[in-house]
């Protein structure tokens, strides 16, 4: 596996661009191998015009997001059942 | 505390330098007065955003090293020699000076002071700074909770945070420091310089019976390496959380 990866922590800040909620500790299920990940642990390539971001377990390409002033572009395609926690009292 | 679980919209805000202080010859803490701060965990980092006059504009993220304190948020930034942002924040940026900020992000990677469980940290290089947050945050809740630190880094000149390590774990509080040299020891040291291995994690990490909390922090081939070993020594995958920096220490 190669060495020039991050990971999901380090794409906390984007995804609060778009999410109202801290999308890092979330769960959902890999759709390429079922696996249940935490966001946290994705393999994050940063390389890439915008985040890509891989199954620890497959490599698959679980979520990509791309931002540009004043827009996002956002592909969850490895991901399906979402599960995150919501601020006290919602 | 509590207000650093609710969440409203991520924005940037408009933080001063109060102090600048050097770790050591390649890394400086930066201390912000950032108004509004609504408090943070221990493990959370920020992104800082640099302009240029012309428009140009780049952030990164930085983990934050200080407890919750009010508005007060310390940072400690690895000067990287052909980064883009951290030649500006370990050389140039002074006391008095605005920088952009927005968090506390990240849910994950964080230690919260009522968790029992002992605590193992095990830090690579600059990843002690987020794990350094956790020993603060546990001096300042007072808690007592058993926490380990296990600290590679390059040699004695390189270790950050150490005189205040020393002190913690002098202090009878239950925190216990090891570290471990990659490239130069100090005369009568114990090993001679090595990565960490196998027969270091059994001797300096919680072992997996108490079912320790495990936080890893550093390079990506570091806390590969490390939570491999972790797991093949019966350490329950779910415990070991994890943080990578990029491959030359930094971070995007």
């Amino acid at each position: 596996m190669s060495q020039d990866h991050l990971d999901g922590n380090a794409a906390g800040g984007a995804l609060r661009d778009v999410f109202a909620v801290d999308l890092t500790a979330a769960t959902g299920q890999c759709t390429a191998c079922e696996r249940t990940l935490v966001l946290a642990e994705v393999l994050l390539y940063t390389h890439a015009p915008g985040l890509v971001a891989r199954c620890p377990g497959c490599e698959e390409v679980v979520f990509r997001l791309v931002r540009a002033p004043g827009r996002a572009w956002l592909d969850m395609r490895g991901m399906t059942c979402v599960q995150f926690e919501l601020p006290a009292g919602s | 505390m509590a207000r650093a679980t609710v969440l409203g919209r991520l924005t940037w805000r408009v933080a001063t330098v109060t102090a600048v202080r050097d770790e050591t010859p390649g890394a400086r803490t930066i201390t912000l007065d950032v108004p509004g701060w609504p408090g943070h965990l221990a493990g959370q980092h920020v992104d800082v955003r640099l302009t240029a006059p012309d428009g140009y504009s780049t952030q990164r993220s930085y983990s934050i090293a200080s407890a919750a304190d009010g508005d007060r948020v310390e940072l400690t930034v690895e000067l990287l020699p052909d980064g883009e942002v951290s030649p500006y924040l370990a050389r140039v940026l002074s006391p008095g000076d605005p920088l952009e900020v927005r968090g506390p992000i990240g849910g994950w990677f964080v230690w919260r002071p009522e968790t029992p469980e002992p605590v193992q940290l095990v830090a690579g290089g600059s990843g002690v700074v987020p794990l350094m947050a956790m020993v603060r945050a546990r001096a300042s809740a007072g808690t007592g909770t058993p926490f380990r630190l296990l600290y590679s880094t390059r040699g004695p000149r390189s270790a950050l945070y150490r005189a205040e390590l020393d002190r913690r774990s002098a202090d009878g509080s239950g925190l216990d420091v090891t570290y471990a040299y990659t490239r130069e020891v100090p005369d009568g040291w114990e090993r001679p310089p090595a990565r960490v291995g196998a027969p270091l994690l059994a001797e300096a990490v919680w072992p997996p019976e108490r079912e320790p909390a495990v936080f890893v922090c550093g390079p990506t081939g570091f806390v590969e390496t490390v939570a491999g070993l972790l797991v093949s020594a019966g350490h329950d995958p779910r415990l070991i959380r994890t943080e990578r920096f990029g491959p030359s220490g930094g971070r995007p």
